[in-house]
């Protein structure tokens, strides 16, 4: 066995460990009509691996497009020359010049490689921080990728090791802790009310699109009847329908108020719609029960004053603005804790990854089978054949010895002839599973 | 007056308290059930002892404002117990454990008090009728499902301000909704009005058996009266004029007031034929 030790006893490498890199644009770095003239569909991805595994130095690859994201993540010898073939070949298939993606282009290699696919798993790269749908959209580039057979054991383990981030970071920090749109926090708030919000009432006065997402999301949250006022009855009837709801017309609002639980309201109205003292009246009717207002429009719909009765809630737009802000900040300051969770995952990945090479594994797999070799011989040496002349045991330690280089001769040089790159890892890493070679010096995760 | 099941009863109270302000500063959800499980090991601690007592003294510990208070801790710490098995009230637990466990601590550190040898009354007779134990008993409950109540009320009007004034603060975000808070501190009221009916029947036949009248215009009936009277307008005004929210909550603080004031105030201010019950 030749083994490359320097002086202090380190391994060289004798193979080019192929390297993980990350290349792409995002929402920060390129402006939406690059995006979207180089975003892939779902039907175009096969194709489009394809096109980069044809590349000869690629071994492995995954293709991440969002709406916000075009990423590539790929293993290979030479990083340099191998960026530019693959932003061309993508750029063919998009038939758009590669020019116009290249200064928005960045590119991570190695460990910046991994910490950026945890941080982009995790939503911390996301426009809005901590958004969960990035996570799904990485799980479906992965599962296209493994369908096209592009990926290997080294992005197999990035990629599961990114899943196990994602979620730890889910869970351990309050990265999607709170809401962080307008009518996620008007939701929110009403839960702080009113507790589960099934079989609520809701009246939706006057039309818009935030407000309609707010009556959405509560519909979602199963209120029970839904409301609709407008200064058009038509306009109102055919909002109902779609919320499965009541059209009512402006004159019943007071009525109304007696008895719905949560009022959303964005009209063009110059002047206030719902006045305290119309509030203050209903509150008899409606026994005191609470009384929730998210008034979206601007100028305002309700009058400020209405928060003042007792059990009615008011938030215009600027208080629901705020909490939208405080929750952000609030995702801003979890991310640090985030951070630090990717930080040890990059960490535990990279020492796996240098791992994978061919020298420390069979140094690794010798110096286990040396071991047990050693022990055996010298337990059995010292009991069994305690009587042997010192010549006698030498010569059985050398033939402990011979016997351990011959079982490991085929074994090396399979190990270091693997023809492909992607065969390669995969055996070094069948060799260290089958002899549970990662417990005996480091231990990876 | 410390002994072994006492001792025992504070240490879990104790960690139950210290598993609850980890629940209110960190939120994991696992670590109310801890504390939820170590405050049942405390009461079962706190009960065996009571009973222990009750053994060796021959009548029900209820006649020192030591066995008082641990009586009055202990039930406290069992309805909370049962209303958290019914509803959501784990958030409770961060303000009724530190009252249990300071109630008996308070409990511990007092002399126990000479055994009582009841002037012209024999105690044996005053202690083992059933109509006392069950007087005893529901009034104790009732008095936990009052302080329970405040408890709701008090969550209830921070919660209310922080979302009225659009502060969010600590608490915002750790407390439950309000319509929870009013609707556990309605609950709370409910059953503390039911034991303390209960509580003022068999004390008041108990009383026409041993001192043959119903009612003596005796301050602590007067004051039980009065605290009956509050919490039943209460109800009254809830059920028939809808009162909840913010006015519901600070009525149940106030009741609670007055029931400490007929629990310990009358005794130690005005007398009465319970003096007795609070003799350090």
């Amino acid at each position: 066995m030749n083994m490359n030790m320097n002086k202090n006893g380190q391994i060289h490498k004798t193979s080019g460990q192929p390297h993980i890199l990350l290349a792409g644009i995002n929402h920060e770095t390129a402006p939406v009509e690059v995006r979207e003239a180089i975003a892939f569909q779902e039907h175009e991805i096969p194709a489009a691996l394809d096109s980069v595994l044809a590349i000869r130095s690629v071994h492995e690859a995954i293709l991440l497009s969002t709406c916000n994201r075009i990423e590539v993540l790929f293993t290979a010898d030479d990083p340099s020359d191998t960026v530019p073939l693959i932003i061309k070949s993508l750029a063919g298939l998009k038939k758009i010049d590669p020019k116009r993606i290249e200064p928005h282009l960045y590119m991570h290699e190695d460990k910046n490689a991994v910490r950026h696919i945890f941080r982009v798993a995790s939503g911390l790269d996301s426009m809005v921080m901590g958004e969960p749908q990035i996570f799904g959209q990485v799980k479906s580039a992965y599962r296209l990728a493994v369908e096209q057979n592009a990926t290997g054991v080294i992005l197999n383990r990035l990629t599961h090791k990114t899943f196990l981030v994602a979620k730890r970071v889910r869970t351990e920090t309050g990265i999607g802790g709170s809401a962080v749109s307008i009518s996620y926090a008007a939701v929110e708030l009403a839960k702080k009310i009113f507790g589960a919000l099934d079989g609520k009432s809701v009246l939706l006065i006057g039309a818009g699109e935030m407000a309609e997402l707010a009556v959405e999301h509560l519909a979602g949250n199963r209120v029970g009847s839904i409301h609709v006022a407008n200064r058009t009855f038509e306009r109102a009837v055919e909002l109902a329908g779609k919320y499965n709801g009541r059209a009512v017309s402006f004159e019943e609002i007071p009525d109304i108020l007696s008895f719905v639980d949560i009022v959303v309201s964005s009209t063009g109205a110059p002047g206030f719609i719902i006045s305290r003292e119309q509030v203050r009246r209903s509150m008899r009717g409606r026994r005191n029960n609470p009384i929730f207002f998210i008034d979206i429009a601007v100028p305002r719909d309700i009058d400020p004053d209405v928060n003042r009765v007792a059990n009615a809630y008011v938030y215009d737009i600027d208080d629901l603005k705020s909490v939208v802000d405080e929750n952000i900040s609030q995702r801003h300051r979890e991310a640090v804790k985030a951070k630090r969770i990717i930080e040890e995952s990059a960490l535990s990945f990279m020492a796996w990854y240098e791992s994978l090479d061919v020298v420390p594994t069979v140094v690794a797999l010798r110096n286990k089978i040396a071991r047990i070799a050693e022990s055996e011989t010298r337990k059995t040496l010292g009991s069994a054949l305690k009587h042997l002349a010192q010549e006698d045991k030498q010569a059985v330690q050398r033939m402990t010895e011979a016997i351990i280089n011959k079982i490991l001769h085929d074994p090396t040089t399979f190990l270091k002839n693997s023809s492909s790159r992607k065969e390669k890892h995969r055996y070094l890493d069948i060799t260290k599973r089958l002899f549970k070679l990662e417990s005996d010096s480091q231990k990876y995760h | 007056m410390i002994d072994l099941t006492s001792f025992a009863a504070l240490f879990f109270y104790t960690l139950s308290g210290a598993a609850y302000l980890v629940y209110l500063l960190a939120q994991r959800e696992k670590v109310h059930l801890y504390g939820y499980f170590l405050l049942l090991a405390g009461f079962i601690c706190h009960a065996v002892f009571l009973c222990g007592q009750a053994v060796m003294l021959g009548h029900l510990p209820a006649f020192t404002l030591s066995h008082n208070l641990s009586l009055a801790a202990c039930s406290t710490a069992g309805v909370f117990l049962l209303l958290n098995r019914r509803m959501n009230l784990k958030f409770f637990g961060v303000y009724a454990v530190p009252i249990i466990l300071a109630i008996t601590l308070v409990s511990v550190m007092l002399p126990e008090g000479a055994p009582y040898r009841g002037g012209g009354t024999d105690i044996k007779r005053i202690a083992d009728s059933a109509w006392l134990i069950t007087h005893v008993i529901t009034m104790f409950a009732a008095n936990g499902a009052f302080a329970l109540a405040c408890g709701a009320g008090i969550f209830y009007l921070v919660q209310e301000h922080a979302i009225k004034n659009k502060k969010r603060g600590f608490f915002y975000k750790r407390l439950p909704p309000l319509e929870l808070l009013d609707s556990a501190g309605y609950s709370c009221i409910v059953a503390g009005f039911a034991m303390l009916t209960l509580g003022l029947v068999t004390g008041a036949v108990y009383a026409e058996l041993v001192w043959g009248a119903f009612w003596r215009w005796d301050p602590k009936e007067v004051w039980s009266g009065i605290t009956w009277l509050v919490y039943a307008a209460l109800l009254h005004e809830r059920l028939v004029a809808g009162w909840r929210g913010r006015r519901a909550a600070i009525m149940s603080i106030a009741g609670f007031f007055i029931v400490v004031f007929t629990f310990l105030g009358v005794n130690l201010l005005l007398g009465g034929h319970h003096g007795v019950f609070t003799r350090v």
